[in-house]
């Protein structure tokens, strides 16, 4: 059964279309993520989806419900901010049962959910205290909270974790995660993060000007983005482009400068597609010297610049004219100017029409 | 040249052209805003009559003052002047500011027309509501003409209500400015507490008494420092629209400083006036600096 | 689909009728609604209120006085006249003289455009020194100068007096000029000290290291790149300086009377018959300079009273 369904959702602001012609089915339990840049329209459709902004067109369903012109305390949702927007004048307890006292809940009742809430999120000992007296991350958790104390089965998120330093946001990514796995609600989670999207998210929509390029799991979206927008947004350090033509005489192969890269392991969407193209092959899916020249394409190439990262190594080099990067691992040492076989497997590469940037 | 900005102590010669430059300041300082405050406080203590003499006389004059009746006129039309004003211009001033933030049209509009009586001296202002509350021609004569024959409203002739006809008069005048600082006030709310509070189901009107207010504290407070250092000195409004009357029934402090030095050639009493008028502002002002600035410090 | 969307985009017109399952789009919202009737009604009767002088100002100064006598001050009037302006401006008698406002405008002219000149030079260079050239005790007495602005005017007023006795400019254009200069000061310091603070602190460490002094700085690279918060402190003094009253006429002999202690001596002088229709063109025409200046300045007038009005 869904959870939430977006129909053919559009929304303009004046004349700019930054929602256009949206579908989206959420199952229950699922946790998806509204990943994309900024301007893409992953927050405006949150807040359409919670009611905070009106549809010009199309329906949201929530549980079943058509909420389309329901307030959003009537949609059954619950959100956390990126800002957090404590109400600043009350304590945590205060901040978890205001909505409920003003929803005439009995008194008991806020007190069971509040503790409940404090006790998942592990909130206890603040309930005292003022947002103001709190960490970055304790004012993300009560901002849960309050979702949480509304006994809702949607959540929705907005950039929760932007406003963190990079060592919280890692520690409250996995909280939030085992939160999922323990409550088991829907998610809706929006982010500009790529890293948060893969690893938190049952699936991911990434957009881009309002419209959703690809809507897939995490691992779908890294190995076979569906055009090049997704191919570069997805991955760090991003994936190599080399631009060049898929020539059809004999096996199917691609030029680019004066290498010829063999596609005949690679599986084509569009059959018989030909002409100009990039194609796309992910850092970490280089291998070097002997595993490298034991893959179905390898070439001898020069070591222009190292980049040790620690874990492992970035290194630069050029390949058919464009500027190429690899991962090595950092036990090899690698000298400026040295001679370094590298290769990969066409078949773990993407190919997208350079006109269309669609996947081949 | 070293370091200036970290305000390291330098030696009187480094940094000339800055304390050259600065030169009106310290002089404007010192001596006009502290010497002449203490000047009229000391002589405040004498017997000057038309021209200030050192002849102290205690407290003197100060007795006299407050056995004057035109003072305690005065001092109680500023309470009641002051009290309401407060009151009224803050209401209004805040609930125009809320109708004004609500993302309408004309928002320019309104805010244009709410101000510009601001922009006009308190001599303009008097004169015009002198003329509009004139019996004879003005709100009661327009009444009485549409039939309500015995219907009354000259506060400006009227000795126990006349305060509240100035007081009209300075809230037309005064109210805009509450609305501009309020308004600017509620814009730096996060909008993202105002989604908060709408998912959490909050009716509108709680969520201004019980989460915007308490957050605009400081804005409030700011307005009301604003608004009590101009009600002490409230005194072109009155000579413009009831020079003081009916009678003496209008008086204000300030009002009668001026009477007191340069028509009644009472040098001492508007002294003894003008410190009184001082200790009222240091009543204000010197609770609200310590806690601004203490707590600054203490969180610093 | 697209038939249920048709139906209930028809549907819409009264669709706060139509069952909850039939939504689509846009929430259905009457421009009559009740909250856009409390708004906008609110506002408008307020605004009719602020208007509403200014509204009889106009309208008793076009009016001949028979029809004023006649009675009714918010009709319009019926034969407009220019008389009452003209005789506010050339023959209104103040008490002393029968000269109208005209020399009371000049007066003021030439009261304010000194003040606002020197006023905002010296403050400018003040609050450029505070905020980028402290030195120990310029916060004391910055702070002094703040708190003065607090203090009752009446406490500094006859010390005032008897300074501008001894340098022989008590009653004179000159000394009013300099008292509106000083007690300009704090406010604009204040403006001025405010917003060289927030100037990013590298363009000045820049400067520096290409061995600019204090006054380079100021010429060079300061005052260009102000022309913004001139403009306020401009705005803001105009209207301050053309509506003071207690300093005109404490510091004023009466041909020097600038146009708000004229116009008080016109209105309230009794003297026989009140001609209210040159009374509000005298008014008005004392208010038409500051009014200007406002309509004009639209938001920047706003910023400058929030400015002036936030503390530290």
């Amino acid at each position: 059964m869904s959870s939430v369904i977006v129909r053919d959702v559009s929304l303009n602001f004046g004349a700019v279309e930054v929602l256009r012609s949206l579908n989206l089915d959420v199952a229950e339990g699922e946790f998806i993520v509204l990943l994309g840049p900024s301007g893409c329209g992953k927050s405006t459709l949150l807040n359409c989806i919670a009611g905070l902004l009106d549809v010009s067109q199309g329906q949201i369903f929530i549980k079943g419900k058509n909420v389309t012109w329901e307030e959003p305390k009537d949609r059954g949702i619950g959100m956390v901010f990126q800002s957090y927007a404590l109400y600043p004048q009350m304590t945590v307890e205060g901040n978890l049962s205001f909505g409920l006292k003003n929803a005439g809940l009995p008194r008991d009742e806020i007190a069971k959910r509040v503790a409940r809430a404090s006790e998942i999120l592990q909130i206890q000992p603040l309930l005292q205290r003022k947002p103001a007296a709190l960490s970055g991350g304790q004012r993300q958790r009560v901002a849960i909270g309050r979702a949480l104390v509304r006994d809702v089965d949607v959540f929705l998120f907005d950039e929760p974790l932007s406003n963190l330093d990079a060592k919280l946001r890692s520690e409250l990514r996995v909280e939030i995660k085992r939160l999922h796995q323990k409550l088991a609600n829907t998610m809706i989670y929006v982010t500009h993060d790529q890293i948060e999207a893969l690893t938190l998210a049952d699936r991911i929509a990434v957009m881009k000007g309002g419209v959703i390029q690809q809507l897939d799991g995490p691992q779908a979206i890294y190995n076979r983005p569906v055009n090049r927008f997704v191919a570069g947004f997805i991955g760090s350090p991003g994936m190599n482009f080399l631009e060049g033509q898929v020539s059809r005489d004999g096996a199917p192969g691609f030029l680019v400068g004066d290498l010829r890269i063999p596609l005949d392991r690679y599986e084509f969407s569009v059959a018989n597609a030909a002409g100009a193209a990039s194609l796309g092959i992910r850092p970490e899916h280089v291998a070097l010297d002997e595993a490298g020249a034991a893959m179905p394409f390898s070439l001898e190439t020069v070591v222009e610049i190292v980049e040790p990262m620690g874990s492992d190594t970035l290194v630069w080099t050029t390949l058919g004219g464009h500027n190429f990067t690899f991962r090595a691992p950092s036990e090899r040492t690698l000298r400026l100017r040295e001679r370094v076989t590298i290769g990969f497997d066409p078949a773990r590469a993407s190919l997208f029409d350079a006109g269309t940037d669609m996947r081949l | 040249m070293a370091d200036t900005r970290n305000g390291r102590p330098s030696q009187v010669f480094r940094n000339i052209n800055s304390k050259v430059a600065s030169i009106p300041m310290v002089l404007t300082a010192s001596v006009v805003f502290v010497g002449g405050t203490i000047w009229t406080v000391v002589h405040s203590f004498t017997n000057s009559k038309l021209l200030p003499r050192l002849n102290f006389v205690g407290l003197d004059q100060y007795e006299r003052l407050w056995g004057a009746n035109k003072w305690l006129i005065s001092i109680e039309n500023l309470f009641i002047y002051g009290v309401f004003s407060l009151i009224f211009s803050l209401v209004i001033g805040f609930v125009l500011a809320a109708l004004l933030d609500q993302k309408i049209r004309f928002e320019d509009t309104f805010r244009t027309i709410f101000l510009y009586p601001f922009a006009l001296s308190f001599i303009v202002t008097g004169l015009v509501w002198q003329w509009i509350l004139n019996p004879d021609f003005g709100v009661q004569a327009v009444v009485r003409g549409l039939g309500w024959e015995s219907f009354a409203f000259d506060p400006l002739y009227d000795q126990d209500i006349v305060i509240y006809g100035i007081l009209i008069a300075g809230l037309w005048q005064g109210t805009g400015l509450v609305m501009c600082l309020m308004l600017a006030g509620l814009r730096g709310i996060d909008e993202d507490i105002w989604k908060a509070s709408r998912v959490d189901g909050i009716p509108m009107w709680k969520t201004y008494l019980f989460i915007v207010i308490p957050m605009m504290r400081p804005v409030f407070v700011t307005t009301l420092v604003i608004i009590a250092s101009g009600i002490v000195r409230v005194y072109d409004l009155v000579v413009a629209q009831t020079s003081g009357g009916p009678g003496i029934a209008s008086e204000v402090p300030a009002k009668y400083v001026y009477d007191a030095m340069f028509l009644s050639q009472n040098l001492g009493q508007g002294f003894a006036a003008s410190t009184m008028m001082l200790v009222t502002v240091l009543i204000v002002i010197v609770p609200w600096a310590y806690l601004e600035f203490g707590r600054r410090r203490h969180r610093g | 689909m697209a038939d249920q969307a048709t139906a209930s985009s028809v549907a819409g017109f009264d669709a706060v009728r139509a069952p909850a399952s039939e939504a689509w789009g846009p929430r259905p919202r009457r421009a009559l609604s009740r909250r856009n009737i409390i708004i906008y009604g609110t506002l408008t009767v307020v605004a009719l209120y602020y208007l509403l002088p200014l509204y009889v100002m106009i309208v008793t100064s076009l009016k001949g006085m028979p029809e004023i006598r006649m009675g009714n001050i918010f009709s319009p009037p019926m034969e407009i006249t220019f008389e009452p302006w003209v005789k506010a401006w050339a023959t209104a008698c103040t008490g002393l003289n029968c000269e109208g406002l005209s020399r009371g405008f000049w007066n003021s002219v030439r009261i304010t455009v000194p003040s606002v000149i020197i006023s905002i030079l010296i403050a400018s260079v003040n609050g450029y020194a505070l905020a980028n050239w402290r030195f120990r005790g310029a916060d004391i007495f910055f702070t002094i100068l703040i708190v003065g602005a607090f203090i009752p005017y009446q406490v500094m007023i006859y010390p005032i007096v008897i300074i501008l006795r001894e340098m022989g400019l008590y009653g004179t254009l000159t000394g009013l000029v300099m008292v509106h200069t000083i007690f300009g000061m704090p406010i604009l310091t204040l403006l001025f000290r405010n917003y060289f603070a927030s100037v990013p602190e590298e363009l000045f460490k820049a400067a520096r290291v290409d061995g600019a002094g204090f006054w380079a700085i100021y010429f060079k690279i300061m005052l260009p790149m102000s022309l913004p918060i001139f403009v306020v402190a401009v705005i803001l003094q105009i209207t301050g300086i053309w509506n003071d009253f207690l300093f005109g006429v404490v510091y004023t002999k009466p041909d020097v009377y600038p146009m708000t202690v004229q116009l008080n001596n016109i209105v309230n002088s009794v003297q026989g018959v009140k001609e209210y229709n040159v009374n509000m063109a005298a008014t008005l025409l004392t208010g038409l300079v500051p009014l200007i200046v406002y309509f004009i300045s639209g938001k920047l007038f706003v910023r400058g009273i929030a400015a002036g009005a936030v503390k530290g």
